[in-house]
């Protein structure tokens, strides 16, 4: 089938089976491999993107489904080459990633959350991120990444870009 | 495309269904997507309460300001659905058609006593949601038929207050029991109205009636609440797995829905205040 993706920012597209999630989609046709293969049973959020700014499981929904909805993959983030977006930032200086295999996924949710809300608590921060396992339990550096980001960019004395 | 009868399963947002099929518990032989039907994705309030289209997606349910008024029980819940990644794709009818036993939304329908419409061939029929859920991810809906929307009542009482608790292993993970309160007190703090269930505990979720029996029309003490949650909950067959034993589900189940019935008296004795 053909689908048409607008992959950050990007109309793509591929020429696919139905039964291709979108997650293998991403990554084998789009050859974006930061969305991170997991449990690929929507459990871990490693495959974590967002859909029309909505952070989704990428191994729950095909390929198919996503037919025109605009994604983000980590990929997408960066203001430009070479650059890192403000929450990327504080996850470097923070420290906020052991092995890295759930930090593409733990930024796009807080860029998510961010964007939502862009003074979360401490609890908001833990509820958004509940949803993404780290089993190197980095969870206090990624807590601490994204109140560091929120607060940065709050500074910028302008709404969170949506991604 | 049901009718065909080739093992075919209806999709919208995927977050039960597929989840099955990675671990190869469903292996239907085709899928039929409906999360573009349009008219399937609706929020409206009708003169009952508020009806739901099947394929409306939960994180729309969650920040629906006619949803905490119309119906609070289900505004109170919805955090609790999965995590918001999920909810962003999930929708309102896979949840209920799909009838997880620990699924927070089928717990409210139930304990509310929504009303379910579907769609087989060209008639549409309605079912309570007493008669919906049979047993683990099992339903009274013909294999043939797609649920189309679900309707949950509104109480029109000045002085509503609700309650709701759940224990999981993890943040909004699946709950090992869960428990739902809906109460509506009078001027002078009397229980005009209770809804209780628990879900997680049974194969389904389960409304325990005898509970609103023993309380409604006098004032809510905490000693005859426990008594006749303990009482509703001593002959039932909890479910038991390696996580939670049916003695524990049982036990947790009890306190649970005191708990969730404290809370929502509390509530309501504040609405009176405000």
């Amino acid at each position: 089938m053909r689908v048409e993706l607008i992959v950050n920012g990007e109309m793509r597209t591929v020429e696919i089976e139905p039964r291709v999630s979108l997650l293998d989609c991403l990554r084998e046709r789009l050859l974006l491999t930061g969305a991170h293969a997991g449990c690929e049973h929507g459990v871990c959020g490693a495959c974590t993107v967002l859909i029309d700014g909505a952070p989704a499981r990428s191994c729950l929904m095909f390929a198919v489904q996503a037919d025109g909805y605009a994604i983000t993959t980590i990929e997408g983030v960066t203001p430009g080459p070479g650059e890192l977006s403000p929450i990327q930032d504080a996850f470097c200086e923070t420290h906020g990633m052991q092995c890295g295999y759930c930090t593409p996924a733990m930024i796009l949710t807080a860029h998510a959350l961010l964007a939502d809300n862009p003074n979360p608590t401490r609890a908001d921060i833990v509820d958004a991120i509940s949803a993404n396992i780290c089993r190197c339990t980095g969870y206090a550096q990624i807590v601490e990444a994204i109140a560091l980001a929120a607060e940065r960019m709050r500074g910028l004395n302008q709404p969170a870009r949506k991604p | 495309m049901l009718a065909a009868g080739d093992d075919a399963r209806i999709i919208a947002g995927g977050q039960t269904l597929v989840p099955l099929m990675a671990m190869r518990l469903a292996r239907p032989k085709r899928l039929i997507d409906i999360a573009r039907i349009s008219d399937l994705a609706f929020l409206r309030q009708e003169r009952e309460g508020i009806a739901i289209g099947a394929i409306t997606r939960q994180c729309v349910l969650e920040r629906a300001a006619v949803v905490r008024v119309a119906v609070p029980l289900l505004a109170k819940v919805m955090p609790f659905v999965g995590h918001a990644a999920i909810r962003s794709r999930g929708t309102v009818g896979g949840s209920l058609a799909n009838a997880d036993p620990a699924a927070e939304i089928a717990l409210v329908a139930v304990t509310l006593g929504a009303t379910f419409t579907y769609r087989q061939g060209a008639a549409s029929a309605e079912m309570p949601a007493s008669d919906f859920f049979v047993g683990p991810m099992m339903t009274a809906l013909p294999a043939t038929a797609c649920l189309t929307a679900v309707c949950f009542p509104r109480w029109r009482d000045a002085r509503i207050g609700v309650g709701f608790h759940e224990v999981s292993a993890r943040r909004s993970d699946f709950a090992f029991a869960s428990a739902a309160a809906q109460v509506a007190l009078d001027d002078d703090g009397v229980c005009r109205r209770l809804a209780l269930g628990v879900g997680a505990v049974t194969a389904c979720p389960m409304r325990l009636d005898t509970v609103a029996k023993a309380l409604e029309g006098r004032r809510v003490e905490s000693a005859v609440v426990r008594e006749a949650v303990r009482a509703a909950l001593a002959d039932i067959e909890p479910l038991c797995d390696l996580h939670a034993s049916a003695d524990y589900r049982r036990r947790a189940a009890t306190s649970l829905a005191v708990r969730a019935i404290t809370d929502a008296c509390r509530a309501a004795e504040a609405a009176h205040a405000r």
